[in-house]
């Protein structure tokens, strides 16, 4: 080995691609994808719900992907699109809190200075913007979750909950969802939704929601994750299970074929 | 100077005929000047303790010139010597720590870590146009993988040993004939083991022990544990817990003179 001073041993590779040319075109639509992520907030927190399913195309490829992470001691993303940006993504804000974790001024939690849901969230906006912006984008659209700050830099009782695209808008609200969740599932929690829900009517909310989506979206799945922030600064994300589901409906069990429609069901 | 290297203290790029660079002796010397730090590997973890001199009666001690610090989840040193030097070190073995978990996955298991802050400070001894690193660092690291905690100690010449007790500093020699007293060392198996808050009590004591309040400056106390209780992360010492063991520690220390002065009277 000869000499040098460069980090990484002898192990040192090459981490870093070779400059773009003006020639050089990135990957601008999807190859594994995750679909639908739901978001609302309740009476002591957020709660946060997705599917384990990574799709290569319309084939369903993974059934056991988790999309709800949680990146430090009070923040959870939820992620849909594209499954190795969200990988890519959860690194590199592990790696800043991790960061955070070293270089505080203090050795003491209490005193730690962590970033909080609120600042996690506008990172994830300048992020998208500059990589969409040199038009190589990170193809997710993320949920953000956790608590905001107050001003004197502890964990406020205000729960957020964000949205940043994968061209970098960004947007607060009391309920979200992506991918086709926004046209299916939208509109049900916006007609259910109050502040003040108990975690269990939140709960049931979210399982109908991802349930109808099972249902609609042809890359979704009954088995679910959901996760939630509460108040004490925890994340707790659940381990998956599946959904019970009812396939005896009239509409889906006669073919409208012959019915003078178009055939379809 | 001229003296004690005669002319071939001027770089360690070259031996002395007696077969020493004195340039890294030098460093060491001033480590060994320096505030007194202490390692311990316990049962059931890893204590870190260094005594940080006040150098200023106005200093903001809390916060500035700390001499613990977290280099990754698992894994955390102490700096005595050049406090600049030593910040230097940190930051690379932070570099380390990072690099490792980007290209393999895992964190960076405690040996690893050691010998690539040793590579590093050790290539400062091979130029003529560099300067040894005048710090020593105390590496406490778990690994996930194997489960096993670890301590180790990097010199300025860049060499680094294994302990289950070390010490740098002002005061390494009598703090080391002190801990070799404590139940530390692991032919005593398992369970004769002490454990972390007992060693807290134990290097406080040390550390006052050797502390003469006449000649000395005045220092804060800093400690840091990596432990099953703090579920192997690398934390600081919670602060009512060191100031519990410092009382008792002084306590101790003024029953032990008290004996001492009776049967001198005896």
């Amino acid at each position: 080995m000869s000499l040098s001073l460069q980090a990484g041993g002898s192990a040192t590779r090459a981490l870093s691609s070779t400059a773009p040319s003006a020639t050089t075109s990135h990957t601008t639509s999807p190859i594994t994808t995750g679909t639908s992520v739901l978001a609302i907030k309740y009476r002591s927190g957020v709660l946060l719900a997705a599917d384990t399913l990574v799709s290569y195309g319309s084939m369903a490829k993974y059934k056991n992907a988790r999309r709800l992470l949680p990146i430090n001691s009070s923040t959870l993303i939820g992620g849909s699109g594209e499954y190795s940006d969200l990988q890519s993504v959860t690194e590199l804000l592990k790696r800043n809190a991790l960061e955070d974790r070293c270089t505080a001024d203090s050795l003491y939690n209490e005193e730690s200075n962590e970033e909080c849901a609120k600042e996690v969230w506008s990172y994830l906006r300048a992020v998208m913007y500059n990589r969409r912006s040199k038009m190589n984008p990170l193809w997710n659209d993320l949920v953000v979750a956790g608590f905001k700050k107050n001003e004197d830099g502890t964990i406020s009782d205000e729960p957020f909950l964000g949205l940043v695209d994968k061209i970098g808008t960004a947007y607060e609200d009391d309920i979200l969802a992506t991918g086709f969740g926004s046209y299916i599932a939208l509109p049900l929690m916006r007609e259910k939704y109050r502040p003040d829900m108990e975690e269990g009517e939140a709960r049931a909310l979210l399982e109908d929601c991802l349930r109808i989506l099972f249902y609609r979206d042809c890359r979704a799945l009954n088995r679910v994750q959901i996760a939630k922030v509460t108040r004490d600064g925890k994340c707790l994300v659940s381990e998956p299970y599946e959904l019970d589901t009812y396939w005896d409906f009239k509409g889906f069990v006669n073919s409208k074929a012959g019915l003078g429609t178009d055939g379809g069901w | 100077m001229a003296s004690s290297g005669s002319g071939y203290d001027l770089s360690s790029s070259t031996f002395s005929p007696d077969g020493r660079i004195f340039q890294i002796e030098y460093a060491s010397k001033a480590v060994e000047n320096a505030g007194t730090a202490l390692g311990l590997r316990c049962r059931d973890g890893i204590v870190l303790c260094v005594e940080k001199p006040l150098v200023h009666k106005m200093l903001v001690s809390e916060t500035t010139g700390r001499r613990i610090h977290t280099v990754d989840s698992h894994s955390g040193v102490a700096i005595t010597g050049f406090v600049s030097d030593g910040r230097q070190i940190v930051g690379r073995a932070r570099d380390e720590a990072a690099n490792y978990l980007e290209t393999y996955g895992t964190t960076i298991p405690p040996e690893v870590l050691t010998s690539r802050i040793s590579s590093y400070v050790h290539y400062f001894t091979l130029h003529g146009a560099l300067r040894p690193f005048g710090a020593s660092t105390l590496v406490a690291a778990y690994d996930p993988g194997t489960k096993e905690h670890s301590l180790h100690m990097v010199e300025p010449s860049g060499v680094s040993y294994e302990y289950y007790g070390c010490s740098a500093g002002r005061g390494r020699q009598s703090a080391r004939t002190e801990m070799e007293k404590l139940a530390i060392n692991p032919k005593q198996g398992e369970g004769e083991l002490i454990d972390v808050q007992e060693a807290v009590k134990q290097l406080a004591k040390i550390i006052y022990t050797l502390y003469d309040e006449s000649k000395d400056k005045p220092f804060e106390l800093e400690m840091s544990w990596l432990c099953e209780g703090s579920g192997w992360r690398h934390e600081g010492v919670p602060k009512d817990v060191i100031a519990s063991a410092v009382e008792w520690a002084k306590k101790e220390i003024e029953e032990a003179e008290e004996e001492d002065d009776d049967e001198m009277e005896e």
